[in-house]
């Protein structure tokens, strides 16, 4: 599914991935957990093409096409799909508006019409519902006043809509409470199957109870250190990252 | 509104292609003489089978004119206009327009197809020699303005050139004609005044709902109104009449100058919604042969409950100076100004409006979104202004700007003036971008990096767009996307 080969990559020169590398298969659920600055949401960012990101070697496939020569939209249509940690609020769009935008978009680019307005509607409801969001957040401005945990469900709402084949969560359980992790969880274990795959960005334990990952990577300094399994989170959880941020700097 | 979609409907009916091209007139021979003199205006006055009166208040305004300078406080910059250079009436390509479609500016024509524009009427809009005259005169028998001009007149309304009314309706065009907007107002009306060719007069009887929506939205009639186009509507004691000008395919002219004027009139418990899609071309890249052009839009509340609305799509043109106002006479009038300018390339705008308050109890509300992107500037000139018996007047001003890009330029010029302690205005104004952010977030959805930009825009000038009514609403937010591209990238 995914393949990332001795990725490195800077901003502002600054290097910031390493020599990174990782392999995804599909139906699999990748952790990726790490110290704050150790570059888990650079990495995100440049799979999913996030200009003033300078790809200085390695490469990235997705199902065997090169990401790195398309477009972020054309990325997006491939089937990456990028829940954000920090939504972005576009104030006068309704968040419906939005998520037809986006979804005839990605149809289109991929040589599909466009989807006929009920059943879109029929389609978003049925997501929405799962969600717990409400009709008339769908009405507001798209995550203009939303709740920081509103924000994310309406990320996994998106998600649950554009049926990506990879999907990468940049901290999606951040900011959530206990309910709304329920939530959010069981939208993504939803969308678990055969041929999807995610990578889990997380800082902690509670989301890896309710998305179980079959494995677990850690990250510092711009490269994955270690890989193993569910266990491996636990033991991140316990004894913290001083291990690796001295092993990678060596 | 149902009036809408049935006049929308109808006009859609109309298959452009086929009608035959007939001709009529040679235009060699139906011209005026270069340049402007009193004889130019007995000319014009001559050619409309105008009465006497009717060239005299002309040649007033001739006078006046001669000894006007034209305004510079504006933030526009162009090279002189050389007014004795211009043709004033039925001007004939001073420069070959061009044979066919394809020495026509390759952008325009995409525009044109984006629109789904037919492309016999491409060659009209484009200026395509041979088709413009005749297509005008074609159209001016159209059944379909038969078909109007009926249940208009089952209703009462006058609707009809301003030379036509000026020759069937005197008593009324001498009453209000220059009654807003006088012949000396300023540079602009002064020279419309002299030497106007045509426009819409609308009169509403008392009591009368306007059956549909006086429209212009034809485009092809639109080739009639020149460039000095003049316009008078009034809508006499509690009538309601709405009102659509221009259209949504950018339209070439060879006549760089256009000073339009409009007059509203609005009497006791009277509403007059004006609404305007101005998309002239704004020129090539490098802004030349883009229309400049110079309105003056002025609506009277004049009687008591009265009410008056401005809506306005710009995107059009090289230089737009144009600020449609109200001035609120009547007790317990109320203004208001809706408008999304965009301006993109080289274009430069100066807009905005004037809320003038003199009666009691008057409200008005200026939305104003300004878009820039490219290397254009785009400014907002707006004045509130409470008189002294204009107790308890009232004004809600918000102007947005939104800039795309490094090399554009927003301004905003408030003025306020409030010589009664009673008064309150209330001003908002921002400034802001898109976001790199934004229009990522946008992509990784899956649009295009216009698509994205278009998408944020539109929900920028929501408010206003809401206030157009519904089919035009649709275009003018298909225009904005077309305004937009090649600003990213
Ligand atoms: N625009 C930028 N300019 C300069 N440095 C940047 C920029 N964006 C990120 N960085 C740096 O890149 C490094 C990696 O940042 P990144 O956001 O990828 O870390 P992270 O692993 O996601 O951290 P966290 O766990 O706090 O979310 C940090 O040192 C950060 O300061
Ligand atoms: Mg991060």
């Amino acid at each position: 599914m995914l393949s990332i080969k001795n990725l490195h990559a800077s901003i502002e020169d600054k290097p910031i991935l390493r020599g990174l590398d990782l392999d995804v298969k599909p139906g699999e659920v990748h952790a990726i957990m790490g110290p704050n600055g150790s570059g888990k949401s650079t990495l995100s960012y440049v799979l999913a093409g996030k200009e003033d990101y300078e790809v200085t070697d390695g490469s990235a496939t997705l199902d065997g096409e090169d990401l790195f020569a398309m477009e972020a939209d054309e990325r997006a249509a491939a089937g990456l799909f990028l829940a954000f940690q920090y939504p972005l609020e576009i104030p006068g769009v309704a968040t419906m508006t939005f998520l037809k935008a986006a979804l005839n978009a990605q149809r289109r680019a991929r040589g599909e019409g466009d989807l006929p307005t009920p059943q879109f509607m029929k389609l978003v409801r049925e997501k929405a519902d799962g969600l717990g969001i409400s009709t008339d957040m769908l009405k507001r401005g798209l995550n203009v006043g939303f709740s920081g945990g509103e924000k994310k469900r309406n990320e996994i709402l998106q998600m649950a809509l554009l049926e990506p084949k990879l999907c990468v969560l940049d901290e999606t359980d951040s900011g959530l409470d206990i309910d709304a992790l329920k939530v959010v969880s069981e939208g993504v274990n939803a969308l678990r199957a055969k041929n999807r795959s995610f990578v889990v960005i997380t800082h902690y334990q509670r989301l890896l109870d309710h998305i179980r990952p079959d494995i677990v990577h850690v990250m510092a300094k711009g490269r994955i250190v270690r890989t193993g399994g569910p266990e491996l989170a636990h033991e991140l959880e316990a004894r913290g990252y001083a291990d690796y941020v001295g092993e990678a700097a060596a | 509104m149902p009036a809408v979609q049935e006049t929308v409907a109808r006009v859609r009916e109309i298959d452009v292609d086929q009608y035959k091209y007939g001709f009529v007139t040679d235009i060699e021979s139906d011209r005026a003489e270069k340049g402007l003199s009193e004889d130019t205006v007995r000319f014009i006055s001559a050619k409309k089978g105008e009465p006497e009166w009717m060239l005299e208040w002309r040649l007033d305004a001739y006078r006046r004119w001669r000894t006007m300078v034209e305004p510079d406080w504006a933030r526009v910059d162009y090279p002189p206009i050389a007014y004795d250079e211009l043709y004033y009436y039925s001007a004939p390509k001073s420069t070959p327009g061009p044979k066919t479609l394809d020495e026509v500016d390759p952008e325009l024509l995409r525009t044109y197809e984006k629109l789904g524009i037919p492309l016999r009427e491409q060659e009209v809009l484009a200026g395509v020699e041979q088709r413009r005259v005749a297509v005008d005169a074609v159209f001016d028998s159209v059944s379909v303005a038969t078909t109007f001009k009926k249940e208009l007149a089952a209703a009462g309304v006058i609707f009809c050139p301003i030379s036509e009314a000026i020759r069937e309706h005197p008593e009324l065009v001498k009453k209000y004609l220059g009654s807003v907007v006088p012949t000396s107002d300023n540079f602009f009306a002064t020279l419309n005044s002299a030497v106007f060719s045509d426009g819409s007069f609308v009169y509403v009887p008392k009591g009368v709902r306007c059956p549909m929506e006086l429209s212009t939205y034809f485009r092809i009639n639109e080739r009639n109104t020149g460039q000095f186009e003049r316009t008078l509507i009034i809508a006499d004691e509690g009538s309601y009449v709405s009102y659509l000008e221009g259209c949504t395919a950018p339209m070439r002219d060879e006549n760089q100058l256009h000073a339009a004027v409009v007059e509203l009139v609005a009497l006791d418990d009277a509403e007059i919604k004006y609404s305007t899609v101005q998309n002239w071309y704004p020129g090539d890249a490098e802004g030349k042969g883009g229309i400049y052009n110079f309105v003056t839009k002025r609506g009277d509340c004049r009687g008591r409950n009265s009410k008056i609305s401005w809506t306005q799509v710009e995107t059009g043109s090289a230089i737009t100076w144009k600020y449609p106002s109200c001035i609120l006479r009547g007790d317990n009038s109320r203004g208001e100004f809706y408008s999304i300018a965009i301006s993109n390339g080289r274009q430069q705008v100066d807009s905005g409006t004037k809320m003038i308050h003199l009666g009691k109890n008057t409200t008005s509300k200026i939305i104003s979104k300004g878009i820039s992107a490219g290397r254009s500037q785009n400014t907002y000139r707006g004045l509130v202004s409470a008189h002294r018996k204009a107790t308890n007047a009232r004004n809600f001003t918000n102007c947005d700007s939104l800039l795309i890009g490094e090399q554009c330029g927003a301004h905003t010029v408030p003025y306020l003036e409030a010589k009664t302690s009673t008064a309150v205005f209330e001003h908002e104004a921002t400034t802001s971008k898109i976001s790199d952010d934004q229009k990522f977030y946008c992509q990784q959805r899956g649009l295009s990096e216009e698509e994205a930009v278009a998408l944020i825009v539109n929900g920028f000038v929501k408010d206003v767009l809401q206030q157009l009514p519904m089919e035009f609403a649709v275009e003018a937010q298909k225009l904005i996307s077309i305004s937009l591209e090649g600003s990213v990238g």
